[in-house]
C-alpha cells in the first residue's frame, strides 16, 4: 500500500502494532467475477486490524486486478451503496468487520440478491428504486411555500411511527434478503414500503389514499409473510416487517371506510 | 423479472387493478378474523377432548349429548365457517408463490376449496346433530 493514498479502516502500521494482531496474516477471498454467467476467483489479501470487507475489496482492486467492479461512496454507514452478499449474507460491507463475518479466514463475496448483476459486485438497483417511486414514496404536499411550516409533536404517535421507520440509506439488504421478493419479482420489497409507512404517518402529507391504494394487495404489503428477515438484515436496525404490519392494518382500515 | 413499476395490485386476470387491490386486502382482513375465530374455537375443542377423554365418555354419550343440544351444533358451524375461509386463503398464497398461480382464476379456485370445505364439514355436523 503506499504511502499518502491510506484509506479509513486502513490503519498505518504503528498503529496496527498498538491494537490486538490479526488473528492471521492473510484471507483467502472468493469474488463474483462477471454478470449473471461468471466464476469465483480466489485473491489473497493481507490482514489488517480493524480491515473492513470494503476495505478487502479495495485492496484486491488496487493492488491485484484494477478492472473489479464495486460500488461505494460514504465509506460511513450513511450511503448505501456499498452493499454485497457476504458468506451468504446480505451486508453493508463498509461498516461490516472481516474479523465478525470470515470464518477460517475466508470470505466469499458475490453481488446482492434478487437484483440483476450488471459486473462483478455490482447490481442494477433500478427495480428497487422504481418500486420507491411505485409506492408512493415520495410526499404529496399539502402546502405550499406561503404557508406556516406546520408543526408536528415529536411525541405524538405518527411522528413516533414515521421516526421509527425513517432512517433508511436504501441499501437494498432487506431487499436482497427478502424470500418474497424472490418467488414474486412483481412485490414491491421492504424498503419501499417501509418508505410508504413513514408518510402514512407524515401529517403533512396528503397522499395517502393513492398510497395505499398502490401498497395494497399481493404484491404489495399483502404478500408479506412477516417472516421478518428484512428486519434481521436490516443495518440500520429498522424493522420493515412492523411498517408493513402497519400498512396492513391502514389498508384494513380504508377498506372498511370504503377509502381503497 | 417481471417487475414493472406500478404493478402494485396489478395480476393477471381481467380485474381492475384497484379492484384486485380491494379482492386481495379483504381476503387478508377475512383471513385474519378468521385466526381469530380459529384459535377460540381450537382451544374450546381441545379442552373438549380433555374433558371427554378424561370423564370416559363413549362415543354414543358425546354424539347423544351432541343431538339434544342447539350451542354445539351451531358453535361447530362457526368452527366450520371460519376454517373454510381461513384455509383457502392460505392455501392461495402457497399456490400463487411455489406454482405461479394467481389472478382470477386462482380466486374462483380458492372460493372452490372454500365452498368444498363447508360442503364436508357442514355435512360433518348435519349427520351429528341431525
Ligand atoms: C387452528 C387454528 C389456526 C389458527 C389460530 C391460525 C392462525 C393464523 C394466523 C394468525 C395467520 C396470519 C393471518 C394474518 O396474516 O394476519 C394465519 C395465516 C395462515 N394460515 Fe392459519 N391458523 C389456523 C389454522 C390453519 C390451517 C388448518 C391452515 C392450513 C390449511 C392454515 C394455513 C394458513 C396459511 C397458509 C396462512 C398464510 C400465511 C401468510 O400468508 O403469511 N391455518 N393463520
Ligand atoms: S418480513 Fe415481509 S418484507 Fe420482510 S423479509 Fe419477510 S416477507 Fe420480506
Ligand atoms: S430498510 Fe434497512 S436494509 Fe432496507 S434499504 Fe433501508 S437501511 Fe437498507
Ligand atoms: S459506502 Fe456508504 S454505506 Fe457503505
Amino acid at each position: 500500500m503506499t504511502a499518502g493514498t491510506a484509506q479509513a479502516g486502513d490503519p498505518s502500521r504503528e498503529r496496527q502494532s498498538e491494537t490486538t494482531p490479526p488473528v492471521s496474516s492473510s484471507i483467502d477471498v472468493d469474488v463474483w467475477r462477471g454478470d449473471a454467467v461468471g466464476q469465483f476467483v480466489r485473491y489473497r489479501v493481507p490482514r489488517q486490524s480493524s480491515q473492513t470487507v470494503l476495505d478487502v475489496v479495495t485492496w484486491i482492486q488496487r493492488n491485484l486486478d484494477p478492472t473489479l467492479a464495486y460500488r461505494y461512496a460514504c465509506r460511513v454507514g450513511m450511503c448505501g451503496s456499498c452493499a454485497m452478499t457476504v458468506n451468504g449474507v446480505a451486508r453493508w460491507t463498509c461498516r461490516t468487520h472481516v474479523d465478525r463475518v470470515a470464518a477460517r479466514d475466508r470470505l466469499e463475496l458475490r453481488p446482492l440478491a434478487n437484483l440483476p448483476v450488471v459486473r462483478d459486485l455490482v447490481c442494477d438497483m433500478r427495480e428497487f428504486f422504481d418500486k420507491w417511486a411505485a409506492a408512493r414514496g415520495r410526499l404529496a404536499p399539502t402546502a405550499t411555500r406561503k404557508d406556516p411550516v406546520p408543526r408536528v409533536a415529536p411525541g405524538s404517535r405518527e411522528r413516533r411511527a414515521a421516526d421509527a421507520a425513517i432512517e433508511c440509506i436504501g441499501c437494498g439488504v432487506c431487499y436482497a434478503s427478502c424470500d418474497i421478493v424472490a418467488w414474486r419479482p412483481d412485490y414491491l420489497g421492504p424498503a419501499a414500503l417501509n418508505r410508504a409507512w413513514t408518510l402514512v404517518n407524515d401529517v403533512r402529507d396528503g397522499g395517502n389514499r393513492e398510497r395505499l391504494a398502490a401498497i395494497a394487495g399481493d404484491a404489495g404489503c399483502h404478500a408479506c409473510h412477516s417472516q421478518a428477515n428484512c428486519t434481521e438484515r436490516c443495518p440500520k436496525h429498522l424493522a420493515p416487517t412492523a411498517s408493513i404490519a402497519g400498512l396492513k392494518r391502514a389498508v384494513s382500515r380504508a377498506l372498511l371506510k370504503g377509502e381503497l | 423479472m417481471n417487475g414493472a413499476p406500478g404493478a402494485a395490485g396489478a395480476s393477471p386476470g381481467r380485474i381492475r387493478a384497484g379492484h384486485r387491490a380491494r379482492i386481495d386486502a379483504a381476503l387478508w382482513l377475512a383471513q385474519r378474523v378468521s385466526a381469530f375465530v380459529l384459535a377460540a374455537c381450537v382451544l374450546v375443542h381441545l379442552a373438549t377432548i380433555f374433558y371427554a377423554v378424561h370423564g370416559g365418555l363413549t362415543a354414543a354419550a358425546i354424539i347423544a349429548r351432541i343431538r339434544g343440544s342447539v350451542a354445539w351444533p351451531a358453535f361447530y358451524v362457526v368452527f366450520i365457517v371460519a376454517a373454510a375461509v381461513h384455509a383457502p386463503i392460505g392455501l392461495r398464497a402457497i399456490a400463487a408463490e411455489w406454482a405461479g398461480f394467481r389472478g382470477h382464476r386462482a380466486d374462483l379456485a380458492t372460493a372452490f376449496v372454500a365452498i368444498a370445505l363447508l360442503a364436508l364439514g357442514l355435512r360433518a355436523v348435519w349427520g351429528l346433530a341431525g
